[in-house]
């Protein structure tokens, strides 16, 4: 099947600080892909590329079609949710329904009213009457309700409580997601999300600095469990990453034998955000 | 053209308040301030025996009655004027409304962010734009016609009711006024109204598309920084340039013309000048066309499409989410 989004030497350059360099990259459909980076990295340019929002140069091919010169087109197959709270303060919860199910040629108002019910919003509220967590929840309403093929969150979940954080991922993959569709996320609450990825790209000064399924990433990266006695023979491995946990020192490897690792002690997956900060080393230094 | 009219659907639930409320009310209250001006005049002539215009008030009926025909006519000339001047009154409170319904258009939804949820839905920018020139110049404007026309014709029946508790015929007061004329006055003139707002709209637009704080500091400061600069080397004599014009071409067309009646300034100018007598004529609908004869109303309706065009490109492109 073909890619969902393929970008190859994708650039963008504001005033003076290059926030896209020369990015290439592939996301085929049917994945969950987190877009990680530090602040300013990239992320949210790479996203407003990809939503035609924006003037980049190389080339970018989402769902067939050019974001810069097809996007009213292209908007009838992707959706996004652009941070939290960008629906309009006046709107009442009727009127956003009737707008998108009108201006919306793959809107389904059933679905949209059915999860509308298992929330506390009534029809004539206003957003501006709603807390950030309920303008999520109807946001995510109307965009889950879409039968879009490429949905784009960025930061969707920012100053939400965990409430509202861990039910609108379980909504998503309960009601959302399936083989036929694609997410992209970006959010800095790593560890909420990891569960649900399929796929991990690190972003970092305009630079995709790992791109790799989790299944691969199981397999290259290992975390390991050492003794105090075993360190010094860890560090010559090369590690990532150590940091020191009740007398023992945990190392982050990458691409190091398995078999070789055993030896040194206990071998664990390492978690996406232990991943992230040993990438990441530096970033604000 | 579904999507069309649910984007003019969401301007007015958004300015409601403006568009719908604002001339309700002017008309609500530019009738109480009447119904308050004819109960003073009248509690006050009662109490103090004042005559109007040197006649006892019994004696009103039996001048009306006398009047030739020429001084009928005057009579019903003043009676549509009073109906219009309630429409007056509407436009002005509107023109303000339309003026910072198009500063703000597209620029609020850039200031809250509201703008990445109307990217997210499949309309065409253009649409967006279309739908806000429609919602500014076709739909509120009938709106205010509306408005204009109940509130006058409750001006004129106030006005004939009154007078007949002094012993003139409402019927007779009537038939000189000529109510049918002055709407269709009023309602044909909004075509007028379109074509005459554009360049104001258009710039206003291209302001509020363009700026990145501000719009109405940019929107005033460069049509009038420019026209100082110009009546500056006038008045040093250096250059030929022509100050006067630029104002009332340029930098009045830019930014009042979402003044209705604008169009008729030239038009009156000349009626008033062959025969001050005319100002009743004023309120028909052959003087408001006449402007369409001339090229000024064209020029502006180009120069304002232009300036859309412009609103339209920077709507899809200006990128500062």
């Amino acid at each position: 099947m073909n890619a969902v989004v393929t970008a190859s030497g994708l650039s963008k350059r504001y005033k003076n600080t290059l926030a896209l360099d020369n990015v290439s990259f592939q996301i085929p459909p049917g994945r969950i892909v987190g877009l990680i980076g530090p602040n300013g990295a990239g992320k949210t340019t790479a996203l407003k590329a990809i939503l035609g929002l924006t003037d980049f140069q190389g080339q970018l091919n989402v769902l067939g079609l050019d974001p810069r010169s097809q996007r009213d087109k292209l908007m009838e197959e992707v959706c996004f949710i652009a941070d939290v709270a960008v629906l309009p303060r006046w709107i009442r919860v009727r009127e956003a329904i009737d707008f998108v199910a009108n201006i919306h040629p793959r809107f389904n108002r059933a679905k949209c009213e059915a999860f509308l019910a298992r929330t506390k919003l009534t029809p004539d509220q206003r957003v501006k009457q709603m807390s950030k967590g309920m303008i999520v929840q109807l946001h995510l309403a109307l965009v889950m309700a879409i039968d879009a093929k490429l949905l784009v969150l960025d930061e969707p979940t920012l100053g939400l409580d965990i409430l509202y954080r861990k039910q609108f991922y379980q909504n998503l993959l309960e009601d959302y997601f399936d083989e036929n569709k694609t997410i992209i996320v970006t959010t800095h609450q790593v560890e909420e999300i990891e569960h649900i990825l399929t796929d991990l790209m690190f972003i970092r000064d305009g630079k995709i600095v790992l791109n790799t399924d989790m299944e691969a990433m199981g397999e290259r990266f290992a975390e390991v469990l050492v003794n105090g006695d075993m360190a010094a023979t860890a560090r010559q491995l090369k590690p990532l990453d150590e940091r020191q946990v009740f007398g023992k020192s945990i190392f982050l490897f990458d691409g190091v034998d398995q078999a070789q690792l055993k030896a040194l002690g206990e071998i664990r997956r390492p978690s996406v955000s232990d991943l992230f900060v040993a990438t990441m080393k530096g970033t604000y230094a | 053209m579904n999507t069309l009219y649910w984007l003019v659907k969401r301007e007015f639930w958004e300015h409601r308040g403006g568009f719908i409320w604002a001339p309700v009310i002017t008309g609500i209250v530019f009738l109480l301030l009447n119904v308050m001006g004819i109960i003073t005049g009248e509690v006050l002539g009662f109490r103090h025996g004042i005559n109007i215009g040197g006649m006892n008030h019994q004696d009103i009926a039996t001048a009306l009655a006398s009047l030739d025909a020429h001084q009928t006519e005057k009579v019903g000339q003043a009676l549509d004027l009073a109906m219009l001047s309630s429409s007056f009154l509407i436009s002005v409170v509107f023109a303000f409304v339309v003026f910072f319904y198009c500063l703000g258009s597209l620029y609020d939804d850039r200031r809250d962010r509201s703008m990445l949820f109307w990217k997210s839905l499949p309309i065409a920018d253009s649409s967006t734009v279309l739908s806000k020139v429609i919602a500014a110049v076709l739909i509120a404007p009938i709106i205010v016609v509306i408005c204009g026309v109940l509130t006058g014709i409750a001006m004129l029946l106030l006005f004939t009711i009154t007078l007949s508790f002094h012993g003139v015929s409402m019927w007779t007061l009537l038939t000189l006024a000529h109510p049918f004329q002055v709407m269709s006055f009023l309602i044909g003139s909004i075509p007028v109204y379109l074509l005459w707002a554009l360049p104001t709209v258009g710039w206003l637009m291209l302001c509020s598309a363009w700026a990145k704080s501000k719009p109405f500091l940019w929107a005033v400061v460069i049509p009038v920084a420019i026209g100082v600069v110009i009546s500056w080397f006038n008045l040093l004599g250096s250059a030929d340039l022509r100050s006067g014009w630029y104002w009332s071409h340029i930098a009045g067309r830019v930014l009042l013309s979402v003044f209705p009646g604008g169009w008729l300034h030239d038009t009156a100018a000349r009626q008033l000048g062959e025969n001050p007598d005319n100002i009743g004529h004023l309120a028909e609908l052959s003087s408001s066309y006449a402007a369409l004869a001339t090229p000024d109303i064209w020029i502006g309706a180009v120069a304002g499409i232009a300036m859309l065009a412009g609103a339209v490109w920077f709507r899809r492109w200006r990128d500062d989410s």
